[in-house]
């Protein structure tokens, strides 16, 4: 993993709250960098979240609100947010419920700065 | 309805299970020598016979490279087109090894497939049944299942 990339990545684990972050990319669903905690399925997360992110795409196009700029899905027992990245990456992050997200998304960004 | 169809039943709950979760288009899953045992989404036998002769070739290649830099064997192989991409792989099962050929589309992702194709093998390895007593093959008994898994395939 690049250093630039684990700095990013770094940075977002360091929120209190968050169980992992992941790069992906954003066609294939595959891993190009990750921290997550044990237990956590990187390979799951990444698969899945990068078929919600593409399907969310189509649907904010089609919708009329243009491109996706965050997505964040609050489930039962944590929270999903994604964010894309130029040259097709996706900044993935699994977190609890009480996560800041305000936070998360200001470190989110400056992973995507990461990968211009 | 499902589209998929197997010659033999235990395969057929995991791979529709498979190709729901994934959004395969097109699925095999064959013995190393080519024979179809289930297929999913193609509508020609003829389609089936040359897809299944291809992969298992495939297979059987990338095997001897992988044999020539030490490899035993590569887990799986992923072809990525523009528009679909080919994902095949081999598993180990009580009835010994075989194949699966996987064709997706945009909608899908080889990350989806692989992910739920680690399913899907766990899930053909629990279902499998014990291990058929082996029994010479002859050319004529080759030709002749051939047909007839093509034909059940098809509903003929």
């Amino acid at each position: 993993m690049s250093e630039q990339f684990k700095q990013a990545l770094d940075g977002i684990t360091r929120v209190r709250g968050v169980r992992g972050a992941l790069m992906v990319t954003d066609d294939d669903g595959l891993i190009i960098a990750d921290a997550v905690m044990e237990g956590v399925r990187g390979d799951a997360v990444a698969a899945l979240a990068a078929s919600l992110s593409a399907r969310m795409a189509k649907a904010t196009v089609g919708a009329g609100v243009g491109e996706q700029h965050f997505l964040h899905l609050q489930a039962e027992n944590g929270t999903l947010l994604s964010m894309p990245a130029p040259n097709g990456v996706l900044i993935v992050v699994l977190a609890e419920n009480d996560v800041n997200v305000g936070l998360v998304r200001l470190e989110m960004l400056r992973a995507v700065e990461a990968v211009k | 309805m499902s589209r998929v169809r197997a010659v033999e039943p235990w395969i057929e709950d995991p791979l529709v299970r498979f190709v729901t979760e994934a959004g395969a288009r097109l699925t095999l899953i064959m013995t190393p020598s080519g024979q179809v045992l289930a297929q999913h989404g193609f509508t020609r036998a003829v389609d089936v016979m040359a897809a299944a002769a291809l992969g298992a070739a495939i297979v059987s290649s990338t095997r001897e490279i992988a044999t020539t830099i030490g490899e035993e064997t590569f887990r799986a192989l992923n072809h990525q087109g523009i528009q679909h991409g080919i994902f095949l792989a081999e598993m180990a099962t009580p009835r010994g090894p075989l194949l699966a050929l996987v064709v997706y589309g945009p909608e899908s992702s080889v990350g989806l497939v692989q992910l739920f194709y680690e399913d899907l093998v766990q899930e053909l390895v629990a279902a499998c049944p014990d291990e058929e007593p082996t029994k010479p093959v002859i050319a004529a008994d080759f030709e002749r299942d051939l047909h007839n898994s093509l034909a059940f395939l098809f509903g003929r």
